[in-house]
C-alpha cells in the first residue's frame, strides 16, 4: 500500500515476506496432513453412514423414513459450528471424569481430533444421503426387479447395480460435496485442533503479526481445493461410460 | 425471574435478542449478497473480457477459500486496508476505523454473493436468446427489458437456489460467534454453557434456535415457489 506515509504511529507492522516464506508456510504446510485427515476420514465415513441412510430417506416405511428425514433435517438444518460445540463440549462434559483420565480410552476421550471428526462425519452423511438419494432414485426400478429375477441377493443387488450407477450418475455432486466438506474442516479449528487454520491462528496469537498467517492459510487452503478439483475431475473422465 | 426464563438460568432475554441479532446478521448479508451477486452475474454476462474476467476470479477464489478463513481475513485484514485506503483518499479521519457489524455483514455477503452470482447467471442464461431480439423488433427500452422480461423469469428459474443460499445465510451467521466481539445467538449460547456447565442443554437451545430458523424459512420458499409457480396463472 502507498498509504505507508500516511500511517498514523500504528502498531500495524508491514507485511514481510520473509516471516512469510520462513516462519509461516513451513508450519502451514505441515499441518496439512490433519486437514487431510480429517477430510478424507470423515469422507470415507460419511460415504459408508450414508448408504443405510439414503435408502431409509427413500423407504416405504415411514419407521424407517421418518427418523432419517428428522436426522437430514437436523443435521442440515443447524449450523455444523453448533453440532461441533454440541459433540466437543457436551458430549465432552457427559463423559465421565474416570474415563477420561485413567481407562483405555482416555487417549481418545481427551484428544479433540476425534470430536471434530466425529461432528464432521455426522454432518457430512446427512449431506451425502440425500445426494445419493437422488442418484438411487434415477435408476429405473425396472433394474431392481431384474436382478430379484435373476435371483441377486438385495446385498448384491445394492451393492454391484444400484450404488455404482447411482454414484456414476451423481459423482460431480459428491466431488463439490467433497470440496464444501474440506473447508468445513476449518471449523474444527475452534475446538483447539491444529489444522491449517488452527495453525495459522496459533501463529497469530503467538507472533501478533496477522497479515502473514491469514494469507498464507488461504494459500494453502487454494492450491488444496485445487488439487482435490483436479483430482476429482481426472476420476470423472475414467467414470464416464464411453458411449454416452 | 419470569417463568419463561427460569429454564435457561436466567439467559432467555440475551438469547432471544441474540437470536434477533443472528436473523438481522443474515437479513442484511444476504441483501449485500444479492448485490454482489447481480453484479457478479452482470459481470460475467459482460461483453467485456476484463470485467468477465474479474468475475470469475471473484467466484473461483471465494468458493475456493473456507467461509471462517474469509471472515478472519475480512477482520483482520480486509477493513484495515479499507480504512487505511479511505483515510489516503481523505474521505474520513485518522482515527477512523469501520463498524464491526459492517465489516461481518459485508463479509458474509460478499461470500454469499460468489454463491448468488452462479445461480443469477445460470437462471438468465435459461431465458431464450429469443426473447431479446423480439424485445429489440419491439424496441423496448433496455431496462424495460431487464426489468419487465429478464427479472421476472429469472427469479423464477433461480428461486431454488437463492432459497438454498438464504438458508446458508442463517447458518452462516453463526460464523461470527467465533470472534467474540458479537452477542450472536451462539455466542450467547456458549457463554450461558460455560457459566451454568450446562453444555450440553445451551448448545441444544442455539441449535433450536437456528432449526426455527430454518423451518420457518423453508415454510416461507414453499409459499413463495407456489405462488410463483407458472400453473397459479394457467
Amino acid at each position: 500500500m502507498a498509504a505507508a506515509p500516511l500511517e498514523p504511529e500504528s502498531s500495524r507492522v508491514s507485511f514481510s515476506w520473509d516471516f512469510f516464506w520462513h516462519g509461516v508456510l513451513p508450519p502451514l504446510i505441515a499441518a496439512v496432513p490433519i486437514t487431510l485427515t480429517l477430510t478424507v476420514l470423515a469422507a470415507l465415513g460419511s460415504a459408508i453412514l450414508s448408504i443405510p441412510l439414503s435408502l431409509c430417506l427413500g423407504a416405504r416405511s415411514r419407521w424407517q423414513r421418518w427418523p432419517a428425514q428428522s436426522y437430514s433435517l437436523l443435521l442440515r438444518g443447524t449450523p455444523m459450528l453448533v453440532q461441533i460445540y454440541l459433540i466437543y463440549y457436551g458430549l465432552g462434559s457427559l463423559v465421565p471424569r474416570e474415563w477420561m483420565r485413567h481407562s483405555w480410552a482416555s487417549p481418545v476421550l481427551r484428544d479433540a481430533f476425534w470430536y471434530g471428526l466425529t461432528a464432521l462425519t455426522l454432518n457430512e452423511t446427512a449431506y451425502v444421503a440425500v445426494i445419493l438419494k437422488t442418484g438411487l432414485d434415477g435408476i429405473d426400478r425396472g433394474q431392481q426387479e431384474a436382478a430379484q429375477a435373476l435371483g441377486l441377493s438385495r446385498t448384491r443387488t445394492l451393492t454391484r447395480i444400484l450404488l455404482p450407477q447411482a454414484v456414476r450418475a451423481v459423482f460431480p455432486m459428491l466431488a463439490n460435496e467433497l470440496i464444501l466438506l474440506l473447508k468445513s474442516t476449518v471449523l474444527v479449528s475452534t475446538i483447539t485442533i491444529f489444522d491449517v487454520l488452527g495453525t495459522a491462528n496459533n501463529l497469530r496469537f503467538e507472533t501478533l503479526r496477522v497479515d502473514e498467517p491469514l494469507l498464507g492459510a488461504a494459500c494453502v487452503y487454494v492450491v488444496l481445493v485445487g488439487l482435490i478439483t483436479l483430482a476429482c475431475a481426472a476420476v470423472e473422465r475414467r467414470l464416464r461410460r464411453p458411449e454416452a | 425471574m419470569s417463568a419463561w426464563n427460569a429454564p435457561l438460568a436466567g439467559y432467555g432475554t440475551q438469547l432471544l435478542l441474540g437470536l434477533i441479532f443472528t436473523l438481522q446478521v443474515a437479513l442484511c448479508s444476504y441483501t449485500i449478497g444479492m448485490v454482489f451477486g447481480v453484479l457478479g452475474a452482470a459481470a460475467k454476462l459482460s461483453r467485456r473480457r476484463g470485467l468477465r474476467l474479474a468475475a470469475g476470479l471473484y467466484t473461483t477464489l471465494v468458493r475456493a477459500l473456507p467461509e471462517l478463513l474469509l471472515v478472519l481475513l475480512a477482520f483482520f485484514l480486509g477493513a484495515g486496508l479499507i480504512e487505511r485506503l479511505l483515510v489516503f483518499l481523505r474521505l474520513a479521519s485518522e482515527d477512523f476505523s469501520l463498524n464491526p457489524f459492517v465489516v461481518a455483514v459485508v463479509a458474509l455477503g460478499f461470500i454469499q454473493g460468489a454463491y448468488l452470482t452462479e445461480i443469477l447467471r445460470a437462471a438468465v442464461l435459461a431465458i431464450p436468446r429469443g426473447q431479446q431480439e423480439a424485445a429489440r423488433a419491439l424496441n423496448l427500452p433496455p431496462l424495460t427489458y431487464l426489468g419487465r422480461i429478464v427479472a421476472p423469469q429469472a427469479l423464477r428459474h433461480a428461486l431454488g437456489g437463492l432459497g438454498n443460499i438464504w438458508l446458508n445465510a442463517t447458518k452462516d451467521a453463526s460464523l461470527i460467534s467465533v470472534l467474540g466481539i458479537f452477542s450472536d445467538v451462539l455466542k450467547v449460547s456458549s457463554l450461558a454453557a460455560a457459566a451454568t456447565k450446562r453444555y450440553v442443554f445451551f448448545y441444544m437451545v442455539a441449535g433450536a434456535c437456528f432449526l426455527a430458523l430454518t423451518l420457518v424459512s423453508m415454510a416461507l420458499l414453499e409459499w413463495l415457489r407456489r405462488r410463483l409457480s407458472l400453473s397459479r396463472l394457467a
